[in-house]
């Protein structure tokens, strides 16, 4: 046990450390393979660490020897791990996928551009892994100001754009945080996630730590895109290169959601947060019009991409709604969509990214009939969808099916109909675009496409099969999800389930 | 007197207000980063004041001193200076490339400009 907590800081240090020497390395091929092997070790570290934290143990390893709560600790329990699984993860499968891709969309300097997605991942990873909240501070906005760097080297100008609208919203989050983390160092003088849950009670009748609550809550709704704070999304998703928007997609909210619960239940605890604030209803709300306003604009879109972005706000509507019944099932089912989510949504756009780079076009209109010439690819977005959507036996039918019991146990049934509602909206910007690529015939004054080469296929094939086997073997999305809302909140909210 | 015992507070709150309206309400780019620089600067200053010790000395060890100002809110936010000025260069980076590639750096004039091209 003692090797795996001094293990478990690689997780972070591997791509932190990888990624200034990627910048270094010339040509294309040496630092594609450093970054493929700094995440691939990162994700072994992550999955043995889950491995080791799925029984309820914590892992804590104090930086520099210098113990909490002065100094700053990782601190792992099976909620942090299994989000540093889902990022290791998808980050070790897309990666070799991509290489063809940067190579159409960043021909020159990709030592740079590998290099700010190594630090990006550690970013986000290093959110996920600390237990100091001035740190969850540094890391997000390492990790931001590597994003938008990322986005901006999408071809479009509109990329530019996007990268710069989203570099002022994300700053203006970033800086509620950090007030939200004066706040609460001014009332407790410490730092330390746990230190201050045990701080944090003996002021509970203050004011500023309520709006302490307020900004790190609007601070963090803005990273993770909560309607309405989602402006910044759907053009960064759709300008950005393949690569970046499917490993944003599958993660950057998430982490951004996580981080949220971390706070809410664990620092503040669900007893104060939700009498302090109206923060149950308020989710709820927000969390059901994102669900309908993202689901409405998806169908009305005319570009596959921004399509698949405005998806995504819907889906966090789903997680955010199992946050907001503030019971054990509904953390759980929040953690499940959190991790089937990003599974769905990185073969969705990754399906999307093949179509672009074979294609040259992800408007749906330019696809008509395309589902004969590209069958493999075209089957593997249908089938991503089909678990969208939340058809069984796919992952997305287990997150659904979580939420809606979480739901009728909290005694919410008309949460149902509004759930089953949004999934058919799904079904319809799904089916719309598979029925214009299989059913229309292909244009006669269409460009000819190829299929794409099996290194292409493979890893999104591999993600779909993903999606399947969490449909089939719940083992480790439904046992790790559970264990990480019981990790967040078992003690304060009662073990459910 | 409680006016200007709160002094800080009401710099720090008329700082950030002033900052986030340019940031909400100017359509130019480089105003909207110096907004947001101002924003930035406002929490800074709030985190800062925090650390002020009334009667304490400056945190070096010295003899005949018993009361010392707080130092950690300043190592924290020299972090957050860093990370603010990393933010300014890169929105700053940005900028150029978007007057590179528009010929405008006005919000409404490139909306306009994006208005006729395809999705």
């Amino acid at each position: 046990m003692t090797r795996l907590v001094e293990l478990m800081p690689f997780i972070v240090l591997l791509p932190l450390l990888a990624g200034p020497v990627c910048a270094l390395l010339p040509g294309r091929r040496l630092p594609w393979l450093l970054a493929v092997a700094a995440t691939a070790g990162a994700f072994i570290i992550a999955a043995t660490t889950l491995a080791g934290v799925m029984d309820g143990t914590t892992l804590r390893y104090a930086f520099g020897n210098w113990p909490p709560p002065i100094g700053i600790e990782y601190r792992v329990d099976a909620a942090n791990a299994l989000v540093a699984l889902l990022i290791t993860g998808v980050a070790t499968i897309l990666l070799p996928w991509a290489a063809p891709t940067v190579d159409a969309e960043v021909p020159e300097r990709q030592g740079v551009f590998y290099a700010l997605f190594l630090i990006a991942m550690a970013g986000l990873l290093g959110i996920t892994l600390t237990g100091d909240v001035f740190n969850v501070f540094v890391f997000l906005e390492i990790s931001s100001l590597a994003t938008y760097g990322l986005i901006a080297h999408g071809r479009d100008r509109r990329a530019l754009l996007a990268a710069f609208r989203y570099l002022i919203m994300g700053t203006v989050g970033a800086t509620f945080l950090l007030i939200g983390i004066a706040f609460l160092y001014i009332l407790t003088g410490s730092l330390n996630m746990v230190d201050l849950a045990e701080r944090l009670p003996g002021v509970s009748d203050s004011r500023a730590l309520q709006v302490a609550l307020g900004f790190i809550v609007v601070g963090l709704a803005i990273k993770l895109a909560l309607f309405p704070l989602h402006h910044w999304l759907p053009n960064a998703y759709t300008y950005a290169p393949t690569l970046i928007t499917a490993f944003l997609a599958a993660t950057a909210t998430k982490v951004a959601l996580y981080v949220m619960l971390r706070v809410v239940f664990d620092v503040f605890g669900p007893a104060y947060s939700f009498a302090a604030l109206p923060l149950a209803s308020a989710l709820m709300v927000l969390a059901i019009a994102g669900m309908f306003a993202g689901s409405w604009l998806a169908i009305l879109q005319e570009n596959l991409k921004r399509m698949l972005a405005y998806s995504s706000v819907a889906q966090v509507g789903y997680m955010v709604l199992g946050v907001s019944l503030v019971s054990v099932a509904g953390l759980g089912a929040a953690f499940l969509h959190l991790f089937n989510h990003g599974l769905m949504k990185a073969a969705l756009f990754a399906s999307v990214g093949i179509v672009a780079y074979q294609a040259g076009s992800v408007r749906i209109q330019d696809l008509q009939g395309i589902g004969r010439q590209m069958p493999w690819t075209l089957t593997a977005f249908a089938l991503a969808g089909l678990s969208l959507i939340g058809v069984p036996p796919t992952a997305g039918f287990i997150s659904k099916w979580v939420l809606i019991s979480a739901a009728l146990d909290a005694g919410q049934a008309w949460l149902v109909v509004l759930i089953l509602i949004t999934s058919l909206m799904a079904l319809v910007y799904i089916a719309r675009v598979v029925e214009t690529a299989w059913l229309r015939p292909r244009p006669a004054d269409a460009p000819a496409v190829n299929e794409a080469a099996w290194w292409l296929l493979g890893p999104v094939w591999l993600l779909v099969a993903a999606n399947f086997y969490f449909g089939l073997d719940t083992r480790l999305t439904l046992g790790g999800a559970t264990a990480a809302a019981e990790a967040l909140a078992g003690g304060a909210l009662g073990v459910g389930r | 007197m409680t006016f200007l015992s709160f002094f800080n507070y009401w710099a720090v709150i008329v700082l950030m207000m002033i900052g986030y309206y340019c940031v909400i309400v100017r359509g130019n780019m480089i105003k909207k980063i110096i907004g947001l620089g101002i924003f930035q600067t406002s929490v800074f200053i709030l985190f800062i004041s925090a650390g002020k010790v009334i009667g304490g000395s400056t945190p070096v060890l010295r003899d005949g001193v018993e009361v010392y100002s707080n130092p950690l809110p300043h190592v924290l936010i020299l972090t957050a200076i860093v990370v603010g000025i990393a933010t300014t260069a890169l929105g700053l980076a940005l900028t150029v490339r978007i007057h590179e590639a528009y010929g405008s750096i006005d919000d409404d004039a490139i909306d306009a400009a994006e208005a006729q091209e395809p999705q």
